[in-house]
């Protein structure tokens, strides 16, 4: 079984070690390269793992490893709702 | 850090990074990339991945049909996954004289090998039951564009110039550069000097503060241009779906199968701001619906932002500058820099090896700005 870092976005444990020993040394690199951190819950249930690990793996102390951006809107939010729309509409 | 180099390029992004690699294809290594934050943190990393021939004049077809043909390699040549697929861009027209403009830009494409062709309302409605073709009123679509996944293009080249010899030198600022009587003499960074005799400015949204300290003044503006994806969906939105007169653009990326898009706001004043703002999704939205009435339902993810670097013809700026001995600008993308790079990276890698192009790109150099010389690109969104 392989282990998971970020669920929302299925991205393993091996996946985001094999990229940082390949040289990807920074976080916002590496959450482009896997979209580690930017599934429905937006990195609540990953961002702390991913820091470990980048943290374990690079040397870094975790304050130096960072945060990805944390990007509006938080919550998911349906189009039409965003388009203004009132109504519930089929298609 | 290297105390001198052959070349040096500034700026991390696509540009940069495909020049270097051509100039190492060449047989040229002592080159160096400096890259003020992250690899990909301009537009690079940030833009929708699509990749278009169709455009309305000649240059830009002519580079991005070259660029695709070297797109359909790159994967092979570098070695790395970057997620490349030719599912086609549909250019939606809206009304009649949108039809009318696009009929006429098939017509040119065509004619430089571009195979796109024009496709009625009904035909799209077939192939694409989702768009509205009750406001898509007929469009143009050319199969061999496509899309690719940018922070993978950033990375498998980063990864092949490491392998070639080529130093890339990541959170380094280029904070000055020496120059004598017109010549390029060496960069001054935050982590020491660089002698060079050969400068490439490819700082994108940037490239007007390298200039300044070379002592040229540049036309370029930035833009702020915002973004966003969904939730993950099944895939199923295979073409980049654009409008010209409402600026939008949308597809499905893959492999995360997010719907990714954009709009152009057209009331954004000139700066450096990148942040998202909540106007942007109420703009994009609306539009989005209309064009694709069943996205209602989808929920928006995330949101972001990136600087398009604007020129007044909104076509890039390639070559030497008149008056400066080997400083060299690719620059000024206006928002499509990443289609064309595969072409521009090799062409600007031959101008400074061999002194010439094997296409011509005079009528991209910063002089027609002086000379008056200016055909404007028509076929802008986002
Ligand atoms: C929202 C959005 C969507 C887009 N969609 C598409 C698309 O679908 N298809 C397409 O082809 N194009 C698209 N584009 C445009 C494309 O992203 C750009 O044209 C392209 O990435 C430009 O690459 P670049 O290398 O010139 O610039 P950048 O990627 O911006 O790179 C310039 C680099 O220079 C660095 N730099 C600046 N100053 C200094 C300094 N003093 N010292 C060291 N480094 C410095 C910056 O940090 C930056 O990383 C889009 C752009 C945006 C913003
Ligand atoms: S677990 Fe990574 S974004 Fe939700």
């Amino acid at each position: 079984m392989p282990r998971f870092v970020c669920r929302c976005m299925d991205v393993t444990e091996e996946e985001v070690i094999e990229l940082i020993r390949d040289g990807v040394r920074d976080i916002q690199l590496l959450k482009r390269l896997t979209r580690v951190g930017t599934g429905p819950c937006q990195g609540k249930a990953c961002l702390e793992i991913l820091v470990k690990i980048l943290a374990r793996e690079t040397g870094l102390t975790p304050d130096e490893v960072g945060l990805i951006t944390l990007r509006q809107p938080v919550d998911p939010v349906r189009i039409g709702t965003l388009a203004g729309e009132v109504h519930e509409e089929e298609c | 850090m290297k105390r001198s180099a052959e070349v040096v390029i500034v700026g991390g992004g696509i540009s940069g990074l495909t020049i270097a690699y051509h100039l190492a294809k060449m047989g040229h290594t002592d080159v160096v990339v400096v890259e003020r934050r992250y690899l990909g943190y301009g537009a690079t990393g940030r833009c929708g991945g699509g990749i278009r021939q169709q455009w309305s004049t000649e240059e830009n077809i002519v580079l991005a049909r070259e660029s695709v043909r070297m797109w359909e390699r790159l994967e092979e040549e570098l070695g790395y996954p970057i997620y490349y697929r030719q599912g086609g861009y549909l250019v939606t027209a809206t009304t009649e004289e949108e039809v009318r403009d696009i009929k006429r830009n098939i017509k040119l494409q065509n004619s430089l090998g571009v195979p796109s062709r024009w496709m009625e309302a009904d035909e799209i409605k077939e192939e694409w039951p989702w768009i509205n073709t009750d406001f898509v009123i007929g469009g143009s679509f050319c199969p061999t564009d496509g899309k690719v996944m940018p922070p993978r293009v950033v990375w498998a080249y980063a990864r092949k110039l490491r392998e070639m010899g080529v130093r890339i030198y990541d959170f380094t600022e280029v904070r000055g550069v020496k120059v004598e009587e017109g010549k390029i003499r060496g960069v001054i960074t935050d982590k020491g000097e660089i002698e060079t005799g050969i400068l490439v400015n490819a700082a994108g949204a940037w490239s007007r503060e390298i200039a300044r300290m070379v002592g040229v003044e540049l036309p370029n503006t930035p833009y702020r241009h915002e973004i966003a994806v969904t939730e993950p969906l099944k895939y199923f939105l295979e073409p980049m779906v654009i409008n010209f007169r409402y600026g939008i653009y949308f597809t499905q990326t893959w492999p995360r199968t997010e719907i990714v898009g954009g709009i152009g706001n057209p009331e954004e004043k000139p700066g450096y701001n990148m942040r998202a703002s909540p106007g942007f999704l109420n703009m994009y939205t609306k539009v989005l619906i209309r064009f694709m009435p069943c996205l209602r339902h989808v929920k928006i993810e995330r949101q972001w932002a990136g600087l398009y670097d604007v020129t007044p013809d909104a076509r890039p700026i390639l070559g030497d500058v008149d008056g400066y001995d080997r400083f060299i600008q690719a620059h000024g993308y206006s928002g499509h820099g990443l289609m064309i790079s595969p072409m521009v990276g090799k062409l600007i890698a031959e101008l400074i090896v061999d002194g010439k192009t094997s296409l011509p790109i005079d009528s991209l150099n910063l002089r027609r700005f002086e000379e008056g010389k200016v055909i404007r690109e028509a076929n802008v969104v986002g």
